[in-house]
């Protein structure tokens, strides 16, 4: 292992870290909710009566996201560099396993560990471990 | 409006902001992140720190309580218990994050910047939890 220092943006990723952190804390202590992304996307598809309108605003805040950072300057650098057959695999994947999982890296990683959940902590962990594997097997393995 | 709805939308767009500010957002800093065998770039355990740090705070806050600040109930996960369709669900969940290097959140704010390769991983994805239900809906059926 070595480490890539010339891309390490300790400050801006503690920083923008925080900010997640404070949505989070937002959101359990005024709406008493877990900001689970998967989850309050998810709940949406088989709507039930009451339970839309908060989980639709919350997606639709994260979606102009990128509109209300533009006043303030140039958006931050987003390389895709996976192609379109690669990216439908990978959302199908992450859409179904994240449901089964009942969670992702925001419920489980940010909010689960937060509040110490032996099931959060568990799912974070195997879904880390997957994620080092694949990379490794994409870019050690297969050179991609 | 409900200030509920109010909450959750800038709850939505504080969360999005964050993923801009950290990183996170950027597929190519995610899977650099992942790649811990190769040139690692560790930016993105600030994100997961900064983050916890802030949660934490706020979960030790609401312990106890039945009710949010605003009255709401506290809607917090009660399971204890490992089963398989968490453990299976988080390691496929990392396969597709390592896939591609986009996880749920930074897939919708991505998507707000209209990049077409981000709507097609959020439109993959959305028929990745709309598979979820189908599949659960007809296992429901077959049981009762």
């Amino acid at each position: 292992m070595t480490i890539d220092w010339t891309s390490f943006t300790p400050w801006a990723s503690l920083s923008g870290g925080m900010l997640i952190g404070v949505a989070a804390a937002m959101f359990i202590l005024l709406n008493g909710r877990i900001a689970g992304i998967s989850g309050i996307l998810g709940g949406l598809l088989i709507p039930k009566k009451g339970d839309v309108g908060w989980r639709a605003l919350f997606v639709a805040g994260m979606v102009l996201a990128p509109t209300a950072w533009l006043p303030t300057g140039p958006l931050p650098e987003m390389q895709i560099d996976a192609g379109y057959p690669l990216l439908i695999i990978a959302g199908l994947i992450v859409g179904i396993s994240t449901r089964y999982g009942s969670g992702c890296t925001s419920g489980h990683g940010v909010c689960g560990i937060s509040r110490l959940s032996p099931r959060s902590i568990v799912a974070t962990l195997a879904f880390m471990f997957t994620g080092f594997v694949t990379v490794y097997i994409m870019r050690q393995v297969f050179g991609l | 409006m409900n200030k509920h709805f109010v909450s959750a939308f800038v709850t939505g767009l504080i969360f999005g902001i964050g993923l801009l500010v950290s990183g996170m957002a950027n597929p190519d800093k995610v899977l650099s992140f992942l790649d811990i065998t190769g040139n690692w770039d560790p930016s993105l355990m600030l994100v997961m720190g900064g983050a916890i740090a802030v949660g934490v705070v706020a979960f030790t806050l609401i312990k106890g309580r039945t009710h949010s600040l605003w009255g709401e109930p506290l809607r917090l996960p009660t399971r204890q218990d490992l089963d398989s369709r968490l453990i299976m669900g988080s390691l496929g969940f990392g396969i597709g994050w390592g896939l591609a290097g986009f996880c749920p959140g930074p897939a919708l704010v991505a998507f707000g910047t209209g990049a077409p390769k981000a709507i097609v991983f959020v439109v993959a994805m959305v028929a990745g939890m709309a598979m979820y239900e189908l599949i659960e809906k007809s296992r429901n059926k077959t049981i009762s």
